[in-house]
């Protein structure tokens, strides 16, 4: 994170019992040609982040295979400990080969997935939109849909699947207030806690499963036996040991 | 042979060409006008446009109506000044010589030195570092080197420099012109008038030229550098103000551009300290403006702030180097893109090349001063001290041993940086048992 030290102009670090001044407030206003003006309030040095693990599953077909339809595969989202994306991604596109049907097709909600089939391998394109209060841009991804696994040993499986996932984390740097307080307690996103108490509006968080409508995460996905764990540990592990070996050598 | 199988292509078809295509070029090189050989000049071949017109060429001479001789006969050249009397030929048409003066006088131009009374001397030129008869003198041989005042300064008798030669000239001739003007708005629009010499500022105009003429490749090399870095964070200071400005009204601009100045500033400082130091500071001017453009996207992937980030770090490195780090990266088992780029992860990683980096440089910065050490050694033999330098030698072979990532055994061997030329005891026992301090920079 930035190590900025802001002097916020109108707002002083006067904390009254009752009404806790925000103190690292940047207000920043998006003023369209209209006369609307929507007062969005960002916390700087805050940084939060969403892990998301985002990939293709792809089945052999076996005996139903068709020259044209050999595989079906699932391309899909998902956050890295199987949480619930929505409160974070309002819908996500993904961008298909020209040759499919329709082939930019939109998940309007979670879980972001979509399943096709057919006979090639290609680029799909992963777009994603986020909440107004959250980004105003969007995110695209890039993943290279697998069929053939690595290794030529012997036929295809129709109970194994070919599966590539790629981990990554979105950052969002100046995340706004209500963001902030929307996501805050939410086990899909980091969130630091912030060093000064900020009275941030106290949001009730939405929780999609009580509406008894599709669940968002994908804890409990049909395809979940397959997906990968990724732990930063191992990493960390071998970065630490990589370092132990090059730090006194610098010294 | 295969290939030309799949291609389908008859094997026989290209020396066939060649063949048919000799004969017709033959038949071709029949040119009229001109001979053979001239033609062969051109390339053998015609030109698209015809250059020469061919017909021209023997004709000209024929079709005049006038006769033209050649004669042997004496002229004079009005730039001399003695009256003598040379021979040349000289074109003569129909029987009457060229008249006019030799072509060439008309090229024998000088420059207008003025000349001053003694009066006008005693009146307005007197000067305090220059004698009379020193003045008369420099404008004596100005005049006679038309005013260049590299040779006037070798002829003049008492040794001045030349922007004072220069100096004095000028502001002599200036003088003299004001005092002669009858107004001073005549003369305003001399040159001599108009533009004043300053000698000081051209003794440091030059000594900075020779200074840069004089820079050895590590300087040239180094002034690249900064510069870059200079340019990539005004850059990125001009990015994040235009960003910050189209979206923030006035109010907030207060707020945002005078931290956006206090980044900016504390950057600056860092990167206009000396080089030596920039090893260490550069690296810090350029995350910060690698997270101020990051800060820009409002989104972005972890992965793509570790790209950019290792790029900035990376920036003062060359493709080889870069190559040598993702080398050693992958010989300590380490994934060039971490596999889960987390925060911790990232910021590990990114440490880590870091410090790989610092480990490379340093190695090239040891073989640099072995070679200076061998090659000082080899020239002056009687200087330095026999045992130290041997003893130094062999450490820095060890050193360079010791750096390779595979063979860890460093032990307790703990050697710090040391000159190649500092003389005194052997620095070997202090060096193990002092730890060695974190290395600075280079020199």
């Amino acid at each position: 994170m930035a190590q900025t030290v802001e002097n916020d102009v109108q707002l002083e670090g006067n904390a009254t019992e009752s009404n806790l001044k925000p103190q690292r407030l940047k207000i920043t206003r998006f003023s369209d040609d209209s006369d609307k003006k929507i007062l969005l309030k960002r916390l700087k040095d805050v940084e939060i982040s969403v892990p998301i693990v985002y990939g293709t599953i792809a089945f052999w077909l076996g005996r139903k295979a068709t020259e044209t339809q050999s595989h079906k595969w699932t391309v899909y989202v998902r956050g890295a400990t199987n949480e619930d994306l929505g409160v974070v991604i309002k819908r996500a596109v993904f961008q298909l080969h020209p040759s499919f049907n329709n082939p930019v097709r939109v998940v309007e909600s979670p879980p972001f997935e979509l399943s096709e089939c057919g006979w090639g391998e290609f680029e799909i394109a992963i777009s994603l939109f986020f909440h107004n209060d959250v980004c105003e841009k969007q995110l695209d991804l890039y993943h290279h849909l697998k069929l053939y696994s690595e290794d030529e040993s012997g036929p295809q499986s129709t109970k194994k699947p070919v599966v590539v996932e790629t981990y990554n984390e979105i950052v969002f740097p100046d995340p706004s207030e209500d963001f902030y307080a929307r996501v805050q307690k939410h086990p899909a996103v980091i969130v630091p806690r912030l060093p000064v108490t900020i009275n941030l509006p106290s949001v009730l968080a939405t929780n999609v499963e009580d509406l008894n409508e599709k669940r968002g995460d994908t804890k409990d996905h049909p395809l979940s036996q397959w997906f990968n764990n990724f732990s930063e540990a191992d990493e960390l592990l071998k970065l630490a040991a990589a370092r132990q070996q090059v730090g006194p050598l610098t010294s | 042979m295969d290939a030309k199988d799949i291609l389908g292509l008859p094997k026989n078809a290209l020396p066939i060409q060649e063949k048919k295509s000799k004969p017709p070029k033959e038949s071709q090189r029949k040119p009229d006008g001109i001979s053979r050989e001239v033609y062969a000049l051109t390339g053998g071949l015609a030109p698209l446009m015809p250059a020469v017109d061919v017909n021209q060429l023997k004709r000209k001479a024929q079709s005049d109506n006038e006769k033209i001789t050649w004669q042997w006969l004496p002229f004079t050249n009005s730039a001399r000044k003695d009256s003598l009397q040379l021979y040349h030929w000289v074109r003569v048409v129909n029987g009457i010589p060229p008249t006019g003066d030799y072509s060439f006088a008309k090229y024998n131009k000088s420059v207008d030195v003025l000349k001053y009374t003694d009066e006008e001397y005693e009146k307005y030129l007197t000067d305090p570092a220059w004698t009379k008869e020193e003045t008369d003198q420099l404008f004596d041989l100005c005049e006679r080197f038309d005013l260049r005042f590299i040779v006037v300064a070798d002829r003049f008798p008492s040794s001045k420099t030349v922007e004072e030669l220069k100096d004095r000239y000028y502001s002599v001739s200036r003088a003299i012109l004001i005092a002669r003007a009858l107004s001073p708005g005549d003369v305003a629009t001399h040159p001599l008038v108009k533009e004043t010499y300053n000698a000081s500022q051209e003794t440091e105009r030059k000594r900075a030229l020779n200074l840069l003429l004089s820079h050895t490749k590590q300087q040239e090399r180094k002034d690249v550098e900064v510069l870059a870095q200079a340019k990539k964070i005004s850059e990125a200071r001009k990015a994040s103000k235009a960003s910050e400005e189209s979206e923030l009204p006035v109010l907030s601009d207060i707020g945002s551009l005078g931290a956006d100045k206090a980044t900016a500033d504390t950057v600056n400082p860092s990167t206009n300290s000396q080089i030596p130091s920039s090893s260490i500071t550069a690296p810090v001017s350029e995350t910060a403006s690698v997270i101020a453009s990051l800060r820009m996207l409002r989104v972005y992937l972890r992965s793509y702030a570790l790209e950019q980030m290792v790029q900035a770090a990376s920036s003062s490195a060359g493709l080889r180097t870069i190559k040598r780090v993702e080398q050693t990266l992958q010989d300590l088992g380490v994934n060039l893109k971490p596999k889960v780029p987390t925060k911790a992860v990232c910021a590990e990683h990114l440490e880590l090349r870091k410090e790989i980096l610092t480990l490379l440089n340093l190695q090239k910065q040891l073989q640099y001063k072995e070679a200076e050490g061998s090659s000082f050694r080899e020239g002056s033999y009687t200087e330095t001290p026999g045992t130290p330098p041997k003893q130094q030698s062999l450490r820095a072979a060890d050193l360079d041993r010791t750096f390779t990532p595979d063979s860890l055994s460093i032990g307790g061997e703990r050697f710090g940086k040391r000159e190649q030329k500092r003389k005194g005891p052997a620095p070997s026992s202090p060096a193990q048992s002092k730890r060695p301090r974190k290395y600075k920079a280079s020199d």
